[in-house]
């Protein structure tokens, strides 16, 4: 690897940190949309910055998109709070408006500077080690990395101070409020940091791809565990992993580091979407079918239960009695004939011992809704797990 | 009877949304060591009330005092059982974790939790019958479980005047038991309670004070002498007869 590959690797891994970290209460807050708001409306900030200073690389350009940044929140809510429209439509009024007078802004008059519309949108992380930071001559490294950097160290600080104070915010406003801990700083400190995280991960991934970095590690994470800090660490990992496997993707394909980044990240969700041991779709789709198979078992061995007369327990006459279709009834008496609930003497169909035992449990169960009672039977049935 | 302390006192309380007003002109004078049910239709204004105590909800007139002095100065007198359905309940935490933000008034900012605040926590999740499912994800509790922990918490909040909101709503008749139960043993220690409740048939079973509430309170004052037909006509408009055997 060459040096540059190297700091062109650690650049949007940091970036990808950056942007899981408020990504993470963005997605818990429902707030997902806003980062899109932000990562458009920050634009005239950084024209605006661009028209004071001159200077691409000036700390000025970052605090004016971050202003910005909070001006969209602040219009967004002032909108909303009228009633008269829903949130996330003035989301998409807000957004679109601060972020056309951003591109007129270049159009008019900053033609012949690096902020082009592209750039702006995609990013362009190859040519990140180009632009040094240099002190007296001597190279420090990418500017971009210095930026990033800066900026993960203030939220990682900032998540650490006040790791409660957000974690109580975003589960309880009332009680947060009633505690004293104003919810309304915490927002916009939040939003705050959201949008300065954004400014810095702009030059590397573009307006519409920090979205990405944003939440989709927070949403893949938020399907694999119950635990915030957990979920903060995972975030994290997936960034970091969509950035490095983004970057050699791209390098493999020659093609864009930031759209492949996004691809990996997408790639990842799907995966996890699919695959969560718990929360993924098929393990919901079996865990449906698991108990409804289960439900089909405890409704029959209920009815030999509740019937001792043996015309109701003819093996050949139980589907019209419980009213299942023949191949269900089948599954079902192979089902607990394989659990030895149930012998067949005669095409007579009797509970046995177990089946017996299980049901008295089972029926319990149901009546006290008590834990306790199926402790000894929960490790074969999905049923009573949930 | 002896003269007693007034633990909260409201004076000319009016809330409005939108300049609509849900609060009109309210006062209350509340003794220490009551369990006050606020009963009233919907609409008006129960939670809107404690909220307004709570400063959850900004009033446009009037003032709260707890104990003497405005709520901001009192915070740590006060714990807050909000509904059940103001939270997202598939929040990544545990019953534990959500006890233990009772405690996080006495931190106040930037301190941390640590094991005298998990001790508190643990002793009032024992105390809802609810240990055995402190590392139970919050997602994972039945209604009457969450309500518990909801309760829990308040509970580690180690107050002496408590608000709940709607504590009985979507639990069984076990938790309610549950509940109210330790309700009066809050009463018992010198606490003060205020409750919004929906059942009128229990509230002389269950609270020695009441106030009435349609936008205006109706009435406040021991259940004895107040809870009765008349009341409860002027409150919710129809000719009431709950027709309470007392």
């Amino acid at each position: 690897m060459s040096s540059a590959q190297i700091e062109i690797q650690l650049i949007a891994s940091l970036v990808a940190i950056a942007c899981a970290i408020p990504g993470t209460f963005l997605v818990l807050r429902k707030m997902a949309l806003i980062s899109d708001a932000i990562s458009h409306s920050i634009l005239p900030g950084l024209v605006l910055g661009f028209f004071i200073t001159h200077d691409l690389g000036s700390p000025l350009l970052i605090v004016m998109a971050a202003i910005s940044g909070v001006v969209t929140v602040v219009l967004v809510e002032f909108i909303q709070k009228t009633r008269l429209v829903k949130e996330d439509t003035a989301i998409g009024l807000v957004f679109p408006a601060l972020f056309s007078i951003g591109v007129i802004l270049i159009a008019k008059n900053a033609n012949d500077v690096h902020l082009d519309t592209d750039v702006v949108l995609l990013g362009e992380l190859a040519f990140a080690p180009f632009d040094r930071f240099l002190i007296n001559g001597f190279d420090l490294g990418p500017k971009s990395l210095w930026i990033i950097g800066t900026i993960l160290l203030i939220s990682i600080t900032l998540l650490i101070a006040f790791f409660k104070e957000l974690k109580i915010s975003t589960f309880d406003v009332g009680l947060a409020t009633a505690l004293g801990f104003s919810p309304v700083i915490i927002h916009y400190g939040l939003m705050s940091v959201a949008s300065v995280t954004i400014v810095g991960a702009f030059d590397a991934v573009g307006a519409i791809l920090v979205v990405a970095l944003m939440i989709a590690p927070a949403a893949t994470a938020y399907l694999l565990t119950d635990n915030l800090k957990r979920m903060l660490v995972l975030s994290v990992f997936f960034g970091v992993f969509a950035a490095i496997a983004g970057y050699w993707f791209a390098h493999w394909l020659d093609a864009s580091i930031s759209g492949s980044m996004t691809t990996v990240l997408g790639i990842i969700f799907l995966f996890v979407y699919l695959f969560a041991p718990k929360r993924g779709l098929i393990s919901v789709l079996y865990r449906n079918k698991q108990q409804q198979v289960e439900v089909s078992l405890l409704t029959f061995l209920l009815h030999l239960n509740n019937h001792k007369e043996v015309n109701e327990r003819h093996i050949n006459h139980l589907h019209e009695h419980i009213n299942w279709r023949r191949v269900q009834s089948k599954s079902v008496v192979d089902l607990a004939l394989k659990n030895n609930m149930i012998t067949i003497d005669d095409s007579i169909i009797s509970l046995t011992e177990k089946g017996k035992n299980f049901t008295d449990k089972a029926i319990d169960y149901i009546i006290t809704n008590d834990d306790s009672k199926i402790e000894s039977i929960k490790e074969d049935f999905f049923l009573f797990r949930g | 009877m002896k003269p007693q302390k007034i633990a909260i006192a409201v004076d000319d309380l009016t809330v409005a949304y939108n300049y609509k007003p849900v609060l009109w002109d309210i006062d209350l004078a509340i003794p220490e060591g009551v369990l006050m049910a606020i009963v009233g239709p919907n609409g008006a204004g129960k939670s809107t009330l404690i909220k307004s105590i709570l400063g959850i909800i900004d009033p446009i007139a009037g003032s709260v005092a707890i104990y003497g002095k405005p709520y901001d100065k009192q915070r740590k007198l006060v714990g807050y059982v909000p509904q059940k359905g103001s939270v997202d309940w598939d929040f990544p935490t545990t019953a534990l974790d959500v006890v233990m933000m009772g405690t996080y008034g006495s931190l106040g900012w930037i301190k941390r939790p640590g094991k005298k605040e998990r001790k508190t926590a643990l002793e009032s999740l024992e105390k809802v019958g609810m240990l055995a499912f402190k590392d139970r994800q919050i997602s994972q509790l039945s209604g009457g479980q969450q309500q518990r922990v909801f309760l829990a918490r308040a509970l580690a909040q180690d107050a002496a005047i408590y608000f709940m909101d709607e504590p009985f709503q979507g639990v069984d008749a076990t938790t309610e038991i549950a509940i109210i139960n330790i309700l009066k043993e809050l009463r018992k220690a010198g606490k003060t309670v205020v409750v919004v409740h929906h059942d009128l048939q229990t509230v002389p079973e269950y609270f020695d004070w009441v106030t009435f509430l349609n936008v205006k309170k109706i009435a406040t004052g021991p259940v004895k002498e107040i809870f009765n037909d008349d009341n409860l006509t002027k409150t919710y408009g129809i000719n009431y007869k709950v027709s309470i055997q007392q």
